[in-house]
């Protein structure tokens, strides 16, 4: 080679623009293909059987709730027929574990195999450049992971909907609130944990180097942030309203204190529920339940009568709550922390991939 | 051109230093050889010029002063890793495939009548090939990519003699052809005498010896006298003695002009013999042009 050749090639090469980034595509489909084959078909599977549950258990719900007059034996049959229904996925906690399956199967091997099996020192090598080949592989995935896990909430949206209608209640259906249990299998926060979950997944496959660990440590680091959020985080997204002497809150609010207080004194709800225990059988013995029906509604009536007799004597109970209508502002609120969250671990991986090569 | 220029170069992993003060310069054209014991720093310095680690310490370049691991450098350069890492799920097609979308250049063509002239199968997964095979499939792959410099990190050290010779006989070809660099390492010391024309030998970290092969076969002699008189060589640059009962042989570092003493006899030396004879001696370092030495006269080495 003379040194002419050489120095027109060196022009050339500063010239040529890099590898383009499409050429990606044929990559990760080459690569991921059966991952992402096995999490369209784990992910169709449940969409199948929640749809065939679902139908079922809206027509259940459909049945029990048109059901007049509510407190007749006809129609509490058909209450407990809905509310036997699907003991499995009625409060959701099998489902949530999805996001983790799927960011712990996913996003851990993508660099962990790569790094276990040494083939890192290959393709890092390749003129695309270590830096993008990992962008160029995280992000497709991960939005690919994201919106699948976003397609399916929607169907979750639909398959819930019986537990959270408002009548619930007054028609002695279960009714949750959906800022508590169900609230990241609806909306945009199942979608944003998914995609942590992939985040979460592609660090750990990064910092452990080896793909059983990895995914290991991704549904331990999954499953403490998820139960942070459920019992620190997400009470905390906005100020709770305090309210007073709020005799039987709707169902849908989600409560988070209740205390009582007489003069200067504060007594704590467990201690006055007990009090209130005891009242309200002293009350009760001299009824006589005629069916289940009837003394539902008889316990609504006494309860009541105990509590206005306390607040008529100067207590005052109150309640710190979220109520229901802050379901979508806590649904941003989750989703923008957890997007945040998942773009910080997807550059912090991109630093490891710069820094911490061979 | 400098193919790959190290300056201080040093790195650490926890408390070791695997490669540490590092300086050489490596010129176009030839097939340099990277020889050194276990755990010298071979792979270290390989890693680094290709810009798979981060130097702890100063700096290394390739290309004519590109930094390693720069889009510019990663374009000119293609390695070959230890134990030659493929997808091992890949067919052979879908690995060349590959290479040609993580790559600006790749001739198609020219890996496929490769693997076919040397009878790899197109379709069979890389991690059913044999080990042969799979070392011939990760040279196509670099070569196709018509790099300027390739970098092979114990390219034979897995393969029975004649995939070896083979695969040696490979790189000289595409060397010939077209004009690429070799930077390779190995501790097979008589595979090298083959092919390498350029040696650096690597000890506990350090660079020991550097230099074009013909040079250093030049300014070398191995010297045979009685072993009484070994004491008149006391100040003179002595790589290696070695003593018998009656005769000592002395490696020093000598040109053919250089007189030999009456009683002595003086006889050229084998790059196998140079290489064992400096690694056995870790103390000893004889390095060109810009490196710094403890123990030589840089000028005494080369010209």
């Amino acid at each position: 080679m003379t040194a002419l050749t050489m120095a027109s090639q060196s022009e050339e090469d500063t010239r040529l623009p890099p590898v383009p980034w499409r050429r990606m595509a044929w990559v990760i489909w080459r690569q991921h293909r059966s991952a992402l084959t096995a999490v369209a078909v784990f992910l169709g599977a449940l969409a199948v059987s929640l749809w065939r549950i679902g139908l079922q258990l809206h027509h259940a719900y459909a049945a029990a709730a048109a059901c007049r007059p509510v407190l007749s034996p006809a129609c509490d049959a058909l209450q407990t027929s809905f509310s036997g229904m699907d003991i499995l996925l009625a409060n959701g906690y099998v489902l949530q574990a999805v996001p983790a399956l799927i960011g712990a199967f996913a996003g851990a091997p993508v660099l962990a195999r790569e790094l276990e099996t040494g083939t890192f020192r290959y393709v890092w090598a390749q003129g695309f450049g270590r830096c993008r080949w990992t962008l160029a592989k995280l992000v497709p995935l991960a939005v690919v992971v994201t919106v699948a896990a976003g397609a399916l909430s929607v169907l979750l949206s639909w398959y819930y909907q019986p537990y959270l209608a408002t009548r619930n209640q007054a028609l002695f259906l279960p009714e949750d609130s959906p800022l508590t249990n169900l609230f990241v299998l609806r909306g945009i926060a199942f979608a944003a944990w998914t995609l942590t979950a992939f985040a979460i997944g592609a660090l750990a496959g990064m910092l452990i180097r080896r793909v059983v660990p990895a995914i290991v440590a991704t549904l331990a680091a999954y499953t403490g942030l998820a139960f942070a959020a459920a019992l620190y985080l997400r009470q905390q997204y906005l100020p709770p309203l305090l309210s007073r002497n709020l005799f039987n809150p709707p169902a849908s609010a989600w409560i988070i204190r209740q205390w009582w207080t007489k003069g200067g004194t504060t007594l704590s709800q467990t201690r006055m529920s007990q009090l209130m225990r005891q009242m309200f059988y002293r009350i009760m013995r001299g009824m006589h339940a005629v069916n289940d029906s009837h003394v539902k509604a008889q316990k609504g009536q006494a309860n009541l009568e105990i509590f206005h007799y306390l607040t008529r004597h100067g207590y005052a109970q109150w309640t710190s709550y979220q109520p229901a209508s802050r379901f979508w502002p806590f649904q941003w609120i989750e989703g923008g922390w957890l997007l945040t969250l998942s773009a910080l671990l997807i550059v912090a991986t991109l630093w490891l991939v710069r820094r911490r090569a061979a | 051109m400098n193919i790959v220029e190290a300056s201080g170069l040093g790195k650490r992993y926890g408390s070791t230093w695997a490669l540490r003060d590092c300086t050489l310069a490596i010129p176009a054209g030839h097939v340099a050889a990277l020889v050194g014991p276990n755990g010298a720093g071979k792979t270290t310095l390989l890693n680094l010029a290709v810009g798979l680690a981060a130097p702890t310490a100063g700096a290394v370049t390739v290309l004519g002063g590109r930094p390693a691991g720069s889009p510019a450098a990663l374009d000119g350069i293609a390695f070959v890793a230890q134990d030659t890492p493929l997808y091992k799920n890949l067919s052979a097609a879908d690995m060349l495939h590959l290479t040609r979308n993580l790559n600006r250049r790749f001739d198609q063509h020219y890996a496929r009548a490769r693997l076919a002239e040397l009878g790899v199968p197109l379709k069979r997964k890389a991690g059913r090939l044999s080990g042969g095979q799979q070392a011939q499939l990760a040279l196509t792959l670099a070569l196709a990519r018509r790099p300027r410099l390739l970098v092979l990190d114990e390219p034979v050290a897995m393969l029975d003699p004649i995939a070896r010779h083979d695969f040696m006989a490979s790189v000289l070809m595409a060397m010939a052809d077209d004009g690429v660099s070799v930077l390779l390492s190995s501790h097979v010391l008589a595979e090298l005498e083959r092919v390498a024309d350029y040696l650096i030998l690597l000890s506990q970290g350090r660079v020991q010896l550097a230099g074009e092969v013909d040079d250093l076969l030049a300014s070398h002699r191995m010297l045979t006298g009685p072993a009484a008189e070994v004491g008149q060589y006391a100040r003179r640059p002595v790589v290696r003695l070695r003593r018998g009962e009656a005769q000592a042989h002395l490696l020093i570092r000598a040109t053919l002009d250089d007189p030999i003493p009456p009683g002595w006899e003086a006889h050229p030396v084998g790059l196998e013999e140079l290489a064992l004879a400096y690694l056995r001696e870790p103390g000893v370092a004889a390095l060109p042009g810009p490196a710094r030495s403890r123990y030589a006269e840089p000028s005494e080495v080369t010209k």
